[in-house]
């Protein structure tokens, strides 16, 4: 017992205070700021390994981005990954950063449908179907729910059952192999239910985009409710999109 | 004999590779090269060509620290005799090549699909026609579970005959996650797209496939790194090696319920992954291992961060295994659950941690190094009771390891010495195979040029694509109960298989 409370001790204060204003590494590649600065855009958009990267104006899409950084590497005037990790949006041309323009990710309150904030402000129970997915969203979803990131104390969880869950959490670029358990699974969630994309494999395919073992059809039958872009997603974009989507607005 | 012997990461001539016919072919790798007990199958598998089918087998022996490899032209219709028959390490090297190509083999034990790709040869059936074992009795009953299981994992499908509480045969059905990525490594032509597609195969062994790619890849361009370079690729090998049996562990003990065990074990993988984060921005080392260069040279910074980070680590991680491994409530559920003779895994051609389970001396560092570990020996860790118990210290220990080497690369960290010259073009009908001991085992790339030097084939073998037949013979006579435990001890990819 004595030893176990030592054990408990020793691990100091682990868990994150406050979610929405905790600092990561300087390092870490979240929104990227695009400069005005004049540079080859075809070079730039060469480069890109998923066709994130457009032209006149540079715009990056952070729904097809890896975050590989090469660009920002090779043309570092032009483009900055900052430490922004909010880049969680219900909007898909929100994902869009275009150069010249410094602001932040943000959700489009307006068209957030009226019941997510009724129903699920104060609770949210999620089921998460990696329909191909290369286990690296779904090692950072579970760490969502960790003694660091303790998702749980905003009443958000990940359950087990879909009749007990109030939305699904999509990772992996949707494999044929997968789209019909997927719509099974989706099928089984009562009403209302809410879908979240969650990489940047489900939100676009990523660099599977193009492959004939993908079956992305489910998504253009139903409103997706957030894009949380990252390859993988960092467990604060999740949270603090999620958070931001299920607030209460007066 | 009848092969060519080839190096970890060394090319050769695809021409160079023997011909055989069948018979010979097969008296060849399954009695002849297998009957000595070091040697194992690494990768077997077929291209097609233009009427027929080229079979490559690799078969890697370990105390000539090289790979014997042989081929041989098959026609669709010609009925074969089964490798698998023979030696059921190549079971499911068979199914896959049947998969694909419709090879016909008269007496295969279970010639059954293995993930249903895109490209299959037969597109009558679909994944949920996959055809189970059965067995008729009023007193058995079957247990599904899947494709999507209970908690934030891959899907596959579990299928149980249980008698009452005792499991007396698993099988296990995957593809649900095939993505199609060795051809993608075709269609996609940008060197960093397919770098991309290599940490994108498995999530949780990003460094292992991306290493495991670029070393095939600067094998073929005949490009050699530095000693820096080699030296922080090994540093991430060993971090991610520590990361993932970390988070194990900790799953282990939440699939036990012991909350103290998975809630200390899980902290303590956070430093280590964050500090991923530190050194290239991505906590699982997306975007670290590229060719021939690195966008993330490892500092002096980076290397008092690292030294303190393994301190800290070091004293909790030691006191709650101290706690765990004399826990009497947990040894009970870890002991003798799960267990895997050393012949039974031997058998089943067991690589990485499910061999050394099992004591057997199976490691790509000690049988075919390649980087820092070509400077020395390295002594696996070898257990001797294939239980679960045997895979929980097994992680311990390799984890006390890798921090002894992770200390010693950052001791000796070599001076940057020049840039490498930019990438050239692949060599020239060629071919070249790459291992990698990541965490979980080994690793196999292999990769065929044409006569432009555009690569015209791909490989990947994960080591789920051996190991996942072992869980399910490991699991027969446990209580189904026992099944999550015995799941995680082995945590396999199912991405890794699917491909």
């Amino acid at each position: 017992m004595l030893k176990n409370l030592n054990i408990l001790r020793h691990q100091g204060k682990q868990f994150i205070p406050d979610i929405s204003s905790a600092k990561l590494a300087n390092t870490f590649r979240g929104r990227p700021v695009i400069s005005s600065e004049e540079v080859d855009e075809n070079e730039l958009m060469e480069l890109c390994p998923t066709n994130a990267i457009s032209a006149n104006p540079v715009c990056i899409d952070l729904g097809k981005c890896t975050f590989c950084g090469e660009c920002a590497i090779n043309f570092p005037k032009k483009i900055q990954f900052t430490n922004d990790y909010k880049i969680a949006t219900n909007i898909r041309e929100n994902l869009i950063v275009k150069a010249g323009n410094d602001e932040l990710i943000q959700l489009n309150v307006e068209t957030i449908r009226k019941e997510i904030q009724e129903y699920f402000s104060g609770s949210l129970k999620l089921r998460q179907v990696s329909a191909g997915g290369d286990n690296s969203c779904e090692l950072e979803l579970n760490a969502c729910s960790n003694v660091n990131f303790d998702m749980g104390r905003f009443g958000i969880d990940f359950v087990a059952s879909p009749r007990h869950a109030d939305g699904i959490v999509i990772t992996g670029p949707i494999t044929e192999n997968m789209s019909r358990p997927l719509q099974i699974c989706y099928d089984a969630i009562p009403d209302p239910k809410i879908v979240i994309l969650a990489g940047t494999d489900a939100i676009s395919g990523g660099i599977f985009e193009g492959s004939p073992a993908l079956n992305r059809s489910f998504l253009s039958k139903y409103k997706v409710d957030l894009y949380v872009p990252g390859n993988p997603i960092h467990p604060l974009t999740f949270i603090n999109g999620v958070l931001a989507l299920i607030q209460k607005r007066k | 004999m009848n092969y060519i012997s080839v190096k970890n990461n060394q090319t050769i001539s695809f021409n160079e590779i023997p011909e055989l016919e069948y018979p010979l072919f097969l008296e060849q790798n399954v009695f002849t090269l297998l009957k000595n007990e070091t040697a194992h199958c690494v990768s077997y598998y077929g291209i097609k060509l233009e009427n027929c089918i080229k079979l490559i087998c690799c078969i890697a022996d370990d105390s000539e620290n090289d790979i014997k490899i042989s081929s041989c032209i098959v026609h669709v219709n010609e009925p074969l005799n089964s490798f698998a028959h023979h030696n059921l390490v190549f079971e499911k090297f068979e199914r896959e090549i049947f998969e694909n190509f419709g090879v016909n083999y008269t007496n295969h034990p279970w010639l059954k699909p293995v993930r249903f790709p895109a490209d299959r040869f037969s597109k009558n059936t679909s994944i949920k026609d996959y055809p189970f074992f059965t067995i008729e009795s009023e007193e058995l009953h079957e247990v599904g579970v899947g494709p999507i299981h209970a908690g934030i994992i891959e899907p596959g499908h579990f299928r149980f005959i249980c008698n009452g509480e005792q499991i007396l045969h698993l099988e296990t059905q995957f593809g649900y996650q095939h993505r199609g990525i060795e051809q993608l490594f075709l269609s996609k032509k940008k060197l960093l797209q397919r770098s991309t597609l290599a940490e994108n195969i498995s999530g949780d062994s990003v460094v292992a496939h991306s290493l495991a790619f670029v070393n095939l890849w600067e094998s073929l361009c005949n490009v050699h790194p530095d000693q820096s370079l080699k030296f922080e690729r090994i540093l991430a090998l060993e971090l991610e090696r520590m990361a993932i049996h970390t988070g194990d562990l900790s799953a282990m003990c939440t699939d036990i319920g012991y909350q103290l065990g998975s809630a200390v074990l899980g902290r303590l993988r956070t430093p280590l992954i964050n500090f991923f984060q530190k050194w290239c921005g991505n906590r699982l080392a997306k975007g670290l291992i590229r060719v021939g260069k690195t966008n993330f040279p490892f500092t002096q910074e980076l290397e008092v961060e690292l030294a303190k980070i393994l301190d800290d680590y070091e004293k909790d991680f030691e006191e709650i295994s101290d706690e765990l491994f004399s826990l009497p409530s947990a040894l009970v559920r870890f002991e003798k659950t799960g267990v895997v003779s050393t012949e039974l895994a031997t058998k089943l051609g067991n690589t990485g941690m499910a061999a050394r389970m099992s004591n057997i001396k199976r490691d790509i560092r000690y049988s075919h190094p390649h980087d820092w570990y070509c400077e020395f020996v390295h002594e696996p860790i070898l257990k001797q009771n294939g239980d679960v118990y045997a895979r929980a210290r097994l992680r311990k220990k390799e984890i006390n390891q890798s921090i002894a080497y992770i200390r010693q690369l950052i001791k000796t960290f070599p001076v940057r010495e020049f840039e490498l010259p930019p990438i050239s073009t692949p060599s020239v009908n060629s071919f070249t195979i790459s291992l990698v001991e990541g965490w979980r085992g080994e690793i196999c790339h292999s990769a065929i040029t044409n006569s432009n030097g555009e690569l015209v084939h791909y490989k990947i073998k994960d080591p789920s694509f051996h190991n996942w037949l072992s869980l399910s013979i490991a699991v027969r006579n446990n209580e189904i109960s026992d099944f999550p435990i015995c799941n995680k001890s082995f945590s396999l990819s199912y991405c890794g298989h699917d491909l």
